[in-house]
């Protein structure tokens, strides 16, 4: 479980689809739902996402998702909750939360690790929580198993990379693009220079995210990276219908494993 | 409750105690470490000093007075109250002092394009006022709710050629504004300097702000020796982000004969939960972190932000500037609160004893002095920080006045 369920997701030779799902969207039930959908349709690593009043990274898809999870009540202890319970129902895929950083703190650092990792949480990651402000999380982290992912942007210069690449643990969230979270019709061309500048910092595996929002802009990024997180496309589609966000998954799904384009 | 810690303090910056820090995405870590790389050039740099101190005192007009406030002391019958004339600096408030200093540091640094929040609009218009001096692009965020109440301030940001951008996520008000303007610069961070307004936010925009507003301080401490040949006894500001407070206090900090109370936000009152007093709600108000500082924030159990209210808008806001945190653990700083009925009342005594219209915010100061200087006693001396002018209020001011404060 853990850091180890989390690395051999990218032993597989193929790139990783890893879908984010806000929990409590677009309802707490209709939630579990768009997991068991992506479950089937072969979803290597879960981002599941814990609402948040004040999402300054996130773009107005899942700014809007966060606000309807709120209203319905969700928790960060319900988000725990919803793992273990999915856990003790089969759910085997990997899966690590995201949240903003003051929800934990609410919750008690050691408490959110001891919690999650009892829950089946393999990781989590925290889109406000740089590595110089998070030292005792990394920390309880490593003892509970749980990895800690860190964010590297496209404007990071090589120290920083360096310093990001050495400290996450499980793979390296590269974002795509300078700037909140939502789909991208166009990603910049700058991309595989970008890409290709962490790779040579770091052997970790490398995921990437922000602005994916169709199989052919997955095709193009699948010998790039090792994984490929699709956010704001699939939660704006289950806000609508839970059959456009199963047919994205499995077009983006297919993209990503086709074996004649494997590696 | 022991304080949860997420860092080893050893390897972070711009802390003030177990308060601050940089709780940013990596996005924002590269251009906050070439803002403080560049903060640090210009501080050191004697030509940056005489460009800010040539417009603080021939575009704003610097030193602003302090007034002996000569009838309100006699009304009150107690401790000798002085007012820093924070309303009088060009386009109305304080925040003139900072927009300047850190438009300059923009125009240094090659960042063309402005971009700032704002809750009451003072800042935002204080914005707008430098850009336009020094030729910059300015775009301001604003909540919807900010700027229906906030009207003229408004249309002054417009008329000065920014560009006002309505924000109408969570509770559109500052902290929604902050958000958005956040988001702006994670975008957009290659050309844009964001200008934050108060004392708060990533590290190091709390010690640049101080500084920037440091003046008030130091022009009181003279002002004040001048007129009594001593230093005051009790310093009064309001506190929102509390940069106007932290201006006025820091330079006192070393006299230890000199008290400091700073004012929050009341609103309704403590116990409704309709307030914006991050100090005197333990229930509400805890260390959490919100826009990249850790400090006290007004949360529900589950560390959602809350929702605040305050009839001064530039007030509204669910987290204090970090050093205030520190200044209030060490006991250096009292902090104690405003209800909006006591500084609509302060708005209108001063109104009718001093012929000043303060803005709202500043009004809470007024109210906490109200209440000090008849149990000083006659040989005290209070300096009240006045850090705006009640103009953008009046609409506020008119509605929610009974006839007989409005001398009709």
């Amino acid at each position: 479980m853990g850091r180890d369920r989390i690395r051999a997701v990218f032993r597989d030779g193929h790139t990783a689809f890893m879908p984010y799902v806000m929990l409590g969207f677009p309802d707490p039930d209709t939630c579990r739902t768009v997991i068991e959908q992506l479950v089937d349709v072969g979803a290597d690593l879960f981002e599941l996402g814990v609402p948040f009043s004040d999402p300054l990274a996130d773009g107005p898809v899942i700014q809007a998702a966060a606000q309807r999870a709120l209203e319905h009540g969700i928790t960060l202890a319900d988000c725990i909750a919803l793992v273990a319970e999915l856990r003790a129902q089969g759910f085997a895929t990997p899966a690590v939360l995201m949240s903003y950083v003051n929800p934990i703190l609410a919750y008690g650092l050691e408490r959110f690790v001891a919690d999650s990792a009892a829950a089946g949480v393999d990781g989590c990651i925290v889109p406000d929580l740089p590595p110089e402000e998070a030292g005792d999380l990394e920390a309880l982290c490593r003892h509970y198993g749980m990895a800690l992912i860190y964010l590297v942007a496209p404007n990071s210069p090589p120290e920083r990379i360096a310093l990001v690449a050495a400290r996450t643990q499980g793979f390296l969230y590269l974002v795509s693009v300078t700037g909140v979270t939502g789909a991208r019709d166009v990603l910049p061309p700058t991309l595989p220079e970008f890409v290709a500048r962490v790779r040579t910092a770091t052997d970790q595996p490398l995921a990437l995210g922000f602005g994916i929002q169709s199989g052919e802009q997955a095709r193009a990024m699948r010998d790039l990276v090792d994984g490929v997180i699709v956010g704001s496309a699939l939660v704006e589609r289950a806000g609508r219908s839970l059959e456009q966000m199963t047919r994205l998954a499995r077009e983006i799904h297919a993209a990503l494993h086709a074996p004649e384009m494997g590696r | 409750m022991p304080m949860a810690t997420t860092s080893g303090s050893k390897h972070s910056r711009g802390r003030f105690g177990p308060y601050g820090g940089q709780f940013v995405p990596e996005t924002l870590m590269a251009p906050l470490q070439e803002l403080e790389q560049a903060y640090e050039a210009a501080r050191a740099d004697a030509d940056f000093a005489r460009a800010l101190e040539r417009l603080l005192t021939t575009y704003v007009g610097r030193p602003t007075p302090l007034s002996y406030a000569a009838r309100l002391t006699a009304y009150l019958g107690g401790a000798r109250i002085y007012l820093k004339r924070e309303d009088l600096a060009h386009s109305g408030a304080h925040k003139i002092n900072n927009t300047l200093g850190q438009a300059l540091l923009a125009q240094r640094m090659g960042k063309r394009r402005v971009i700032a929040e704002t809750g009451a609009g003072q800042h935002g218009v204080a914005t707008a006022t430098a850009c336009a001096l020094l030729g910059l692009e300015c775009v301001v965020y604003m909540g919807r709710v900010d700027m229906e109440r906030q009207r003229p301030n408004v249309a002054r940001m417009q008329l000065l050629g920014a560009e006002v951008r309505a924000v109408h996520t969570g509770s559109c008000t500052l902290k929604d504004a902050i958000n958005e303007a956040i988001r702006d610069w994670v975008t957009n961070v290659h050309d844009t300097y964001y200008l934050l307004g108060s004392a708060l936010g990533p590290h190091p925009y709390p010690t640049i702000v101080r500084d920037f507003q440091c003046v008030i301080g130091r022009e009181t401490r003279a002002q004040i020796i001048a007129a009594e040949g001593r230093l005051p006894d009790v310093l009064i500001a309001c506190v929102g982000g509390g940069s106007n407070a932290i201006g006025m206090f820091h330079p006192f900090l070393e006299d230890p004969g000199v008290r400091m109370i700073g004012v929050e936000a009341g609103g309704e009152s403590i116990a409704s939960g309709r307030h914006a007093a991050r100090f005197a709600d333990p229930q509400r108000g805890r260390v959490g972190v919100l826009h990249g500082t850790r400090s006290f924030v007004l949360q529900t159990p589950d560390g959602q932000i809350m929702q605040t209210h305050s009839i001064s808008a530039g007030l509204d806001y669910p987290a204090v500037g970090p050093e205030h945190a520190l200044l209030r653990d060490l006991g250096r700083v009292e902090y104690t609160y405003a209800t909006d009925e006591e500084a609509l009342a302060a708005f209108h005594l001063l109104a009718r004893l001093e012929g000043i219209l303060p803005a709202l915010e500043s009004a809470h100061a007024v109210a906490e002095a109200i209440k000090q200087a008849p149990l000083l006693g006659q040989g005290a001396l209070i300096v009240v920080n006045l850090s705006g002018r009640g103009d953008k209020d009046l609409e506020t001011v008119l509605q929610r006045s009974a006839p007989s404060q409005l001398g009709r």
